[in-house]
């Protein structure tokens, strides 16, 4: 059994002008120590797929459908109290912005310790040590003299080593990293997704990897999830989407990667752009973009299919329809 | 944080100068005390003598000069009115006051916080609703009515609480307080929630206005994410993020129920700084005016100094700008 399965989520925020549905029928699984790389367009549904699994949707987005189960376990209808001991203790966050995510006011260590003892029968002195141990696996240097810093003392990229370490603390079982380096310059991007791959090893952690930056995912994740307009379009070993992308919104957004090897004036781009959450076509949410688009699917929503060595929600890739449509 | 207090003293002066300037600009400008102290009948030479005698036959700078050198010895001049020194007529007064403003603060903020942290909480709750109902009225009436109604209510129908005065009051050398007599208790209660209704109704307000932008931010966000107690991320994450601005207001507001609890003292006839303020305005009673601007001014100069001290207690951030600051000198 999966460590979390996520099995036709859909997550709805009504408006006044009707309900929109910002996720709609997401299903995938991870693995115990498995690093699921998520990516998508702005808007496509990836953030707010990690908030409906820790149960921190911003009202009014509800989950309207859908199960999320975790060791075989749902944790989608569970009280508030009973949530709680799971988010840290089972399920770690790590948020993009580390500049805003630290309470400013209180020192790291007092962060780091509060997170533990909430989770773990830990004496302050005991929590105490353990914090400088954690300051110091994610590489902040000095960790003992910088245990009473406060947040503003450090740099970005030093922050986001402290919230990955308040993130790991209570030794959750699976992390949940939205964007964990988008707001970090590009010279220390690697170093933090090399620390976070790294320390996910050690401690046998699983990582939900929530990121645009498909070179991030193609070096770190073992399998990946493409979102579009709130639904998985693709899912599938990393090097099989990223060497043969079978969804045609995969294709494209391979294509528009630049790549080190060949020379391009310029890069290819998908024409048009995703639609607004209202305005959803029938059938594919990506037909009125797809190069390969056919009658089926302006008229009916494909599921995730086999193809190749991904699965596809594209029907190209049916028995039925796939073969007709090379007759188009 | 010595060298900052120092400097901040510093500060304060240039700032009691220019009030203590406005204050005395008032003895050549507002009214004449001559004639109010002479009355009706008077020669011309008691009338040259009086002026002889309070100085005003002086150019107007080396008066000037006479009463801030008074002043900084603690001699503000003698009442035209009751014909006593104003130091002792203030000291006298201060201390209701005082035991009035600080009663009416800790009231507000010991209802006003809490109340906020719950409406900023439970934004939609009845209870919450009910609250802002409530404050609305707070802020909104005017104190000399939420005085009269309550003496109405608590004094004349129900007849509970005294309705004016101090009650009875223990003396310490200078100081008398009405904290140690059920009477002097009895007596606080009516002035201190009208005193203090508008500022606890302010407070509350902006507590909550601070926690429902501070709920939203990431850092709690992330709180929860780490699965702290909604306890822990209510009262340490989010409300110790309010306190910069309710500290500033708070402060602001001290030094206001301090200063100008002229209205409730009025109405409950409480012997406090304000009702003396009052009766001196009424006769043009200028030493007893400008000596009463004068400790204002040092009172919120005094207020601003916790206030500031305040933060750096609170907020980090401050403490490291402080530090590079003084360093940068």
């Amino acid at each position: 059994m999966a460590l979390l399965e996520v099995d036709r989520l859909t997550v709805e925020f009504p408006t006044r002008r009707g309900i929109l549905r910002a996720l709609d029928a997401v299903s995938f699984d991870i693995e115990v120590g498995e690093v699921l790389g998520v990516v998508g367009e702005s808007g496509a549904g990836k953030s707010l797929t990690g908030a409906a699994i820790i149960g921190l949707l911003e009202p009014p987005g509800r989950i309207a459908g859908g199960q999320v189960r975790l060791d075989g376990m749902r944790i989608d209808n569970l009280s508030r109290d009973r949530m709680r001991p799971i988010r840290g203790r089972q399920i770690g966050a790590i948020f993009q912005d580390p500049l805003t995510t630290l309470n400013p006011l209180y020192a790291v260590g007092h962060q780091l310790v509060e997170t533990m003892q909430a989770h773990l029968r830990l004496s302050d002195r005991d929590a105490r040590e353990r914090a400088v141990r954690w300051l110091e696996e994610v590489g902040i240097p000095a960790a003992r003299q910088r245990i009473d810093a406060y947040p503003h003392e450090f740099s970005g990229g030093m922050r986001q080593r402290v919230v990955i370490a308040l993130a790991l603390c209570a030794e959750p079982r699976l992390v949940i990293a939205d964007e964990p380096t988008t707001a970090l310059d590009v010279s220390i991007q690697a170093q933090i997704i090399t620390l976070l791959k790294r320390l996910a090893k050690d401690h046998g952690t699983s990582v939900m990897l929530v990121t645009h930056d498909m070179g991030v995912i193609a070096e770190t994740a073992d399998r990946v999830a493409v979102m579009y307009a709130g639904r998985i379009c693709e899912i599938g070993p990393v090097r099989a989407v990223v060497k043969q992308p079978a969804h045609p919104y995969t294709e494209g957004l391979m294509g528009s990667i630049p790549s080190l090897e060949q020379r391009v004036e310029r890069l290819r781009q998908i024409d048009g752009a995703m639609p607004r959450l209202n305005a959803i076509p029938r059938g594919c949410a990506f037909n009125p973009r797809c190069p390969k688009v056919f009658g089926r699917c302006r008229a009916e929503r494909p599921e995730l299919l086999a193809a190749g060595d991904t699965r596809a929600a594209c029907w190209l890739y049916d028995a039925y329809s796939g073969g007709r449509a090379s007759d188009v | 944080m010595f060298a900052f207090i120092i400097s901040r003293l510093l500060q304060a002066i240039p700032v009691l100068l220019v009030v203590g300037f406005i204050s005395y600009a008032m003895f050549a400008f507002v009214g004449d005390p001559v004639s109010i102290m002479l009355g009706q009948d008077f020669t011309e030479a008691q009338r040259v003598q009086l002026v002889h005698q309070l100085g005003l036959d002086q150019p107007f700078f080396v008066q000037y000069a006479h009463y801030m050198w008074a002043t900084l010895h603690g001699e503000f001049g003698i009442s035209y009115r009751l014909a006593r020194p104003v130091s002792d007529l203030i000291l006298e007064r201060l201390p209701a006051t005082i035991e009035l403003a600080l009663t009416a603060a800790v009231l507000a903020l010991l209802i006003g916080v809490p109340m906020g942290v719950y409406t900023g909480i439970r934004r939609n709750g009845v209870l919450a609703r009910a609250f802002m109902i409530f404050s609305l009225v707070g802020v909104s009436l005017p104190t000399f009515l939420i005085g009269i109604l309550l003496i109405l209510v608590f004094a004349v129908v129900l007849g509970w609480l005294p309705s004016f005065g101090r009650g009875d009051v223990v003396h310490f050398s200078h100081w008398s307080t009405g904290f140690l007599t059920i009477s002097g208790l009895r007596s606080l209660v009516l002035p201190a929630i009208t005193l203090g209704m508008f500022q606890m109704t302010l407070i509350m307000r902006l507590v909550r206005s601070e926690m429902m932008e501070v709920l939203r931010s990431d850092y709690v966000k992330f709180a929860r994410a780490r699965g702290l107690s909604e306890r822990v991320i209510n009262f340490g994450h989010a409300l110790k993020n309010t306190l910069v601005p309710v500290i500033t207001i708070v402060g602001l507001q001290i030094g206001g129920l301090l200063g100008f609890s002229i209205v409730t003292e009025t109405v409950f006839q409480w012997p406090g700084m304000g009702l003396l303020l009052v009766q001196s305005i009424g006769v043009a009673d200028i030493p007893v005016m400008s000596a009463y601007l004068m400790l204002i001014a040092l009172v919120f100069v005094g207020i601003n100094l916790i206030v500031d001290l305040l933060y750096y207690a609170v907020d980090p951030r401050l403490r490291v700008d402080r530090r590079a600051l003084t360093g940068a000198r």
